[in-house]
């Protein structure tokens, strides 16, 4: 049977598409379109109705895709280290015009099929069907993709005109992440990473196009001086002046304002939708409010997207009376995740907690975006913090009151080869979580784009373990 | 009452072991075959347990697997499996009923345990480098061609110490191949490499926080050396048993006792 899909989940898929779709159509139109780090003010662009795209969510898509491995060779074949950051390796080969694309037969036109690809056929009772030829599963062809390579959009564009340049376009994989108009301009605010100033400088050198830049230091204190705020507004004014220049057109304080409003509805939504994790059972997992960051990252100054959150909100309070949940196993253990997921590795992630039932009830990444303010110098003190800008005392407050909200067992850290100020202080962490919170800790290696530095067994023994450990805590206090 | 007879199988990355007890109290027979998973060493570990014991599979009530490859025995042979960790735990809880902290240092992989009242209520593992793991002191004793069982042995010889600073496997096998091109006396450099990789446990094991008893389990345990590099860079003394290699099957011997008894 199809899985329900519950209508603000639909309004927000919708949002993205629409998202995606307009940005594509104004490119088209000879519009500016352009790229923006996830945590750069959004206000300031939506004020002068400009379309901008997300490279990091673009990122997390094509590696969820399964073609992160590919994108990231093609960046360091550009010469990019395989030490910085996947979503920037990425980001960097697609900003050079590289292009996952589908294989075909140049005489017939028709796309070559990968044999390796597929899901297995299956009888009309459910019964996977054996080739007698092989001894092996039949694949359902209708699941079948093509082989697929790299190709330059440069390239592309220096072929003549005619049918053979039209099929090369076309083969560029249909996902929205891989028709991503490429920049005119690029937006980014180093508060979310600090990868980011380099990323963004080279993407603008790269495709000879201004960046506009808001720099938010590392701040030692849990509290945002007063300095700091002038700081960033100094900048916000700047950002506000280059954008000007940029356009063409003067800043327009009443969409600004009403931008402002929209976000902060948004934030909200979103912080309330958060918030029905705390329930027992969960109405769903955390994994599901990752899916849903592509809406509050991309599109949280719109209208609609505050809607869709608080029509989802709506979803989950029905979802809790009717005692339903998306999560299609008995929540058993209750764990926070720490860090971005493998997003390549998504299926691996998921078995050993499906298989153990162990719920993600708790994520930090995703209500980092749920920031309420209200006038321009509480804006600026909220950007000022973001996952990687705050010190640790604020980083371990933020998540043991989320572990204690959402009444977590123990807590599964992803030690994210692309993100190492991130992973570097989860070890004090775990630490602190453990005497503060007396719940066990497992950390695991992956790679939020990278596939390369998984590896499945290591990580299922690490679950396993947490798994145990959560078990016996539970015997202990129970006893 | 009948005897209850369980059957503790650990397939490591390296070798296999095998324990069977009786009543949770008494070990019967042991095994262990130098190859681990993904080879015959299961099977033939579980023949070599039974005849040492004198018993048929039937006649074991419950049999869990652990290690690596645990999973490749759920197939028909083992009732249940567990992780490795919980298994260490309950094996070195057994030998030693007071320890809180156990070091196992396997093949490919390095665990800290913390352990309250017999059960593990939290860990710490390496990450994916093989420093500090059974393979690194593999591949040094292949560069200085010593057996890997007499590193401890030389490495008490030791007169001068060299610092093998590298972490990382490869490096520090060209650390060492430079090192013997100087000519510095292999036991300096296999005592330099004891306390390297008992300097990188220790970062691990402060991590979680050291609390006596402190237990080492896993093959490494048999090298004296690296016990005694731990036990200065711990600052505590390190106890081990003349069973280490067979700790985690000795402990999923005991957890299919449990699992058995519950069965009853």
């Amino acid at each position: 049977m199809a899985k329900q899909v519950s209508p603000g989940v639909l309004a927000l898929r919708k949002v993205v598409d629409d998202v995606h779709k307009e940005a594509r159509e104004a490119k088209a139109r000879g519009e500016l379109v352009g790229w923006s780090s996830s945590k750069f003010p959004c206000e300031l662009a939506a004020a002068f109705d400009l379309n901008v795209m997300y490279p990091e969510n673009q990122a997390a898509g094509i590696a969820a895709n399964r073609y992160g491995e590919m994108m990231c060779q093609a960046a360091e074949d550009l010469g990019y280290d395989n030490d910085i950051c996947g979503y920037a390796r990425i980001s960097l080969a697609y900003a050079a015009g590289v292009r996952v694309s589908r294989k075909y037969d140049p005489e017939t036109g028709e796309y070559i099929i990968d044999p390796s690809t597929g899901k297995p056929l299956k009888d009309a009772d459910g019964n996977v069907i054996i080739d007698e030829a092989t001894g092996k599963p039949k694949k359902d062809p209708k699941t079948q993709t093509p082989y697929l390579q790299l190709d330059n959009i440069h390239d592309i564009e220096a072929l003549p005109d005619g049918p053979e340049k039209e099929r090369r376009w076309e083969a560029i994989s249909p996902i929205r992440q891989m028709r991503i108009p490429q920049p005119d301009f690029v937006l980014c605010c180093n508060n979310i990473c600090n990868c980011m100033t380099k990323w963004y400088e080279n993407i603008a050198r790269m495709c000879n196009i201004p960046l506009i830049m808001v720099d938010i230091p590392y701040n030692n204190d849990v509290h945002v001086a007063d300095e700091n705020v002038k700081y960033v507004r100094a900048q916000f004014d700047q950002a506000i002046k280059q954008l000007e220049e940029l356009t063409g057109k003067k800043f327009d304080e009443k969409k600004f304002e009403h931008a402002c409003a929209n976000a902060n509805r948004t934030a909200k939504a979103w912080l309330k939708v958060c918030d029905y994790l705390q329930y027992k059972p969960a109405p769903y997992s955390g994994f599901d409010l990752f899916n849903h960051m592509a809406d509050v990252v991309t599109a949280r100054a719109r209208v609609e997207t505050a809607e869709a959150f608080e029509l989802l909100a709506k979803d989950l309070e029905e979802a809790v009376q009717k005692g339903e949940t998306t999560t299609p196993f008995p929540e058993k253990y209750r764990v926070m995740f720490e860090g971005i997921p493998c997003w390549p590795k998504l299926p691996a992630l998921f078995k050993p907690l499906k298989a153990n039932g162990v719920n993600v009830t708790a994520v930090v990444y995703a209500p980092a975006f749920g920031f309420v303010y209200d006038g321009l110098d509480e804006m600026a003190r909220a950007y000022y913090k973001a996952p990687n800008s705050v010190c640790i005392e604020q980083g371990v407050d933020w998540r043991e009151g989320i572990c204690r909200d959402n009444k977590v067992d123990g807590v599964l850290v992803h030690y994210n080869r692309s993100c190492k100020p991130w992973s570097g202080y989860m070890a004090e962490m775990q630490r602190r979580f453990t005497e503060d919170l007396g719940v066990p800790c497992a950390g695991f290696d992956g790679d939020q784009a990278d596939p390369r530095n998984f590896n499945a067994a290591q990580y299922e023994t690490r679950v396993q373990g947490l798994v145990e450990a959560m078990e016996a805590n539970k015997q202990a206090k129970e006893a | 009452m009948s005897d209850i007879f369980t059957l503790g199988i650990d397939v490591g990355s390296t070798a296999s072991k095998c324990i069977i007890m009786r009543n949770g109290e008494e070990i019967v027979a042991k095994s262990l075959i130098d190859v681990g998973a993904g080879t015959s060493g299961p099977q033939r570990a579980i023949e070599a347990v039974l005849e040492d014991a004198g018993m048929k599979k039937e006649d074991m009530a419950y049999t869990l697997a652990t290690g690596y490859g645990r999973t490749s025995l759920m197939d028909g042979i083992a009732d249940k499996q567990m992780s490795e960790l919980s298994c260490h735990a309950k094996g070195a809880s057994f030998l030693f009923p007071n320890v809180h902290t156990v070091i196992d240092i396997g093949g490919q992989d390095v665990k800290v345990l913390h352990i309250d009242n017999g059960a593990m209520t939290n860990f710490q593992m390496n990450d994916k480098c093989a420093a500090g793991t059974g393979r690194f002191l593999d591949v040094m004793a292949r560069v200085l061609e010593v057996k890997v069982e007499d590193l401890g042995r030389l490495g008490a010889m030791s007169k001068k110490k060299v610092g093998i600073s590298s972490t990382c496997t490869v490096f520090a096998e060209s650390e060492v191949i430079s090192q013997l091109s100087m000519g510095t006396d292999k036991c300096d450099i296999i005592d330099g490499i004891h306390r390297s990789v008992a300097h990188r446990v220790t970062g691990l094991a402060h991590r979680i926080g050291v609390v006596p008893d402190v237990v080492m389990t896993g093959g490494v345990a048999q090298n004296t050396g690296v016990v005694k590099a731990l036990q200065e860079e711990l600052g505590c003394p390190i106890k081990t048993s003349p069973l280490t290699q067979y700790n985690g099957a000795l402990g999923a011997a005991l957890l299919a006792w449990q699992a058995a008894s519950r069965r009853r």
